[in-house]
């Protein structure tokens, strides 16, 4: 069995971002790039399915979408204990773009399971993944919180809107993975990143694909108020405050 | 022409959730010109159907079909797609919940529509298509041009006020030809009895300076005194003192409840990427240098087992209980 995990390279989650040229783009300046939090406990999991011989994994592949810029963020993911790499060399321009660049890679190399983050920490989009698995024609499970494979069949859990579902699906199709799909992710250690270096990064050219979106302007948020505190002796005060002001009480 | 909108259902009952869709779904059908039809998928009453009405719906689709019965995101994704061309719809609307990103970009595929995911406000423009949606987890905002002729938007909940207009509702009960699932259901384990943490007005929410998982007890009596869910930050949920199902936070849940009380919550930017959209955020910390006094509205420096049990009378105390 040959897994699919699908990575994209996104600003550290504490950056305090800033936009330039009009706010129009990400001002990059100063941006330590890692992989997407929920990518990173995909091919955590999937290194974990691998570990297993039960399960009949045999290599795992990540695939990114990205420019030069981003290959020590492919490199990490090798270090981390990735077989090989693919690379489709382009921008990233939209999900319907990086969705359509590796379809056409799944559909050339061939994968039991893709597995995807449920969303990028940078657009917030949940939406390659699903977009992924309609362009090869098949299934998609979302919001994956567990996965496993038991006498070579896929045995998932989802979460839904108020509970969880265990469920199979045949083989091949794309999980879009959350949180609980692995504890924590896991860390290069030295002897990975010396190995990553000569672990292969296999370069595809992108195809023609227009983009469906425009992201046209950037703002931040409106300050919120400043803060009232209370006396904290006094904490019936607050409860007095939430119910006069916010009504909500 | 009009606007499509899927109302999920929960055991053939709509929640505030599909009101809040079908009334976001009016006003765009008001700025284009057109109407609102809306979609459901299972078995429901006639009297549950035309509650949309309420809220602006002039046709209302019930389909209902056995191999429907799980959600099988092709399946589903399939069906919406039909229901869109043969109604001509060219703006589509689904909540960004689990199943609405389940389906939504399968269906963008499907119609080669663009989409609009987790956008909180109506459209900026018309003409160009621009939709608002948090990016960066929430640390900022981005306009966002929807090129295609049909545009799907996945709302995200909370961020839309219900609003009454009321329609005469035409309701129209359907049966498709659709595939047998792929995705074979073994097991349902549903949260019962408990108010979801994504449908909650009210949270209260715990973090490490809680202390142990034995000091819940206030925090979960405040809770229902007001009527709220309860919830935690990811080190608390990390530990095993409360269940995964309560993380909010960037990793965890994204809500927007109306008022967001911390307790014993730091406030680091991956918590508040979780809760940013709350309408009022309540911090209580004993370190008065928190980042979460920046965020929030109403603060209290003080020490979470002293303080609880006080906001505890205090509100029983305004209930008269």
């Amino acid at each position: 069995m040959k897994i699919l995990v699908c990575i994209s390279h996104v600003p550290d989650t504490t950056t305090k971002v800033k936009f330039v040229d009009g706010d129009t783009k990400l001002d990059t300046t100063g941006i330590q790039w890692v992989i997407n939090p929920w990518d990173e406990l995909s091919l955590t999991r999937a290194l974990e399915l691998k570990d297993d011989p039960s399960t009949g994994v045999k290599s795992v592949t990540v695939a990114h979408v990205g420019g030069a810029g981003s290959e020590p963020t492919i490199r990490k993911a090798l270090a981390i204990g990735a077989d090989d790499a693919i690379r489709v060399n382009a921008e990233p321009a939209d999900a319907y773009f990086v969705a359509a660049q590796l379809a056409e890679v799944a559909k050339k190399e061939q994968f039991d399971i893709i597995m995807c983050g449920i969303e990028s920490s940078d657009y917030n989009g949940s939406t390659v993944g699903g977009m992924l698995a309609e362009f090869l024609n098949i299934p998609s499970v979302s919001a994956v919180s567990s996965l496993k494979i038991e006498n070579g069949q896929a045995v998932i859990v989802r979460e839904i809107d108020g509970g969880k579902e265990t469920l199979t699906v045949p083989v091949p199709f794309v999980a879009i993975v959350q949180k609980g799909i692995a504890k924590e992710p896991r860390i290069a250690a030295m002897r990975g990143i010396m190995m990553a270096r000569t672990k292969p990064i296999k370069l595809y050219e992108p195809i023609a694909i227009e983009p469906l979106t425009e992201y046209v302007k950037f703002e931040l948020p409106k300050p919120r108020a400043a803060c009232k505190f209370v006396d904290p002796e006094n904490p019936k005060q607050l409860i007095e405050l939430l119910q006069n002001e916010t009504k909500l009480i | 022409m009009s606007v499509l909108v899927y109302t999920e259902n929960w055991d053939g009952k709509f929640k505030k959730l599909s009101f809040e869709l079908v009334s976001y779904a009016s006003k765009i059908a008001e700025m284009t010109g057109t109407s609102v039809t809306t979609v459901t998928i299972g078995d429901m009453a006639d009297d549950e159907l035309k509650t949309l009405g309420r809220y602006g719906a002039e046709k209302v689709i019930c389909i209902k079909n056995d191999n429907l019965s799980v959600l099988d995101n092709r399946n589903y994704a399939t069906v919406l797609a039909q229901v869109a061309q043969s109604e001509g719809s060219k703006v589509i609307i689904v909540a960004n919940n689990n199943r609405g990103k389940a389906i939504a970009p399968m269906l963008s595929v499907k119609l080669k529509a663009a989409i609009g995911a987790g956008v909180s406000q109506l459209p900026l423009s018309i003409n160009p298509f621009t939709v608002y949606k948090r990016t960066f987890s929430g640390s900022s905002f981005a306009h966002v041009v929807l090129k295609t002729d049909v545009k799907i938007i996945t709302l995200a909940q909370n961020s839309f006020d219900i609003i009454e207009s009321n329609r005469d509702v035409k309701i129209e009960k359907i049966d498709v030809q659709i595939d047998v699932p792929k995705t074979q259901v073994k097991d349902v384990q549903k949260q019962t009895g408990k108010l979801l943490l994504t449908d909650a007005e009210i949270v209260v929410s715990g973090g490490r300076g809680m202390k142990s998982p034995d000091n819940w007890g206030p925090l979960v009596e405040l809770a229902d005194l007001l009527g709220a869910a309860t919830a935690c930050s990811r080190p608390v949920s990390d530990e095993g003192w409360r269940p995964h199902e309560e993380h909010t936070g960037q990793t965890g849940k994204i809500i927007a409840p109306n008022l967001y009380i911390t307790v014993g919550i730091s406030g680091a930017t991956q918590h508040i990427a979780g809760v940013s959209g709350s309408k009022y955020i309540v911090a209580i910390n004993n370190d008065k240098s928190a980042p979460i006094f920046e965020v929030a509205q109403y603060g209290l420096v003080g020490d979470a087992q002293k303080v609880l049990p006080k906001l505890v009378e205090a509100v029983k105390e305004i209930k008269g209980k």
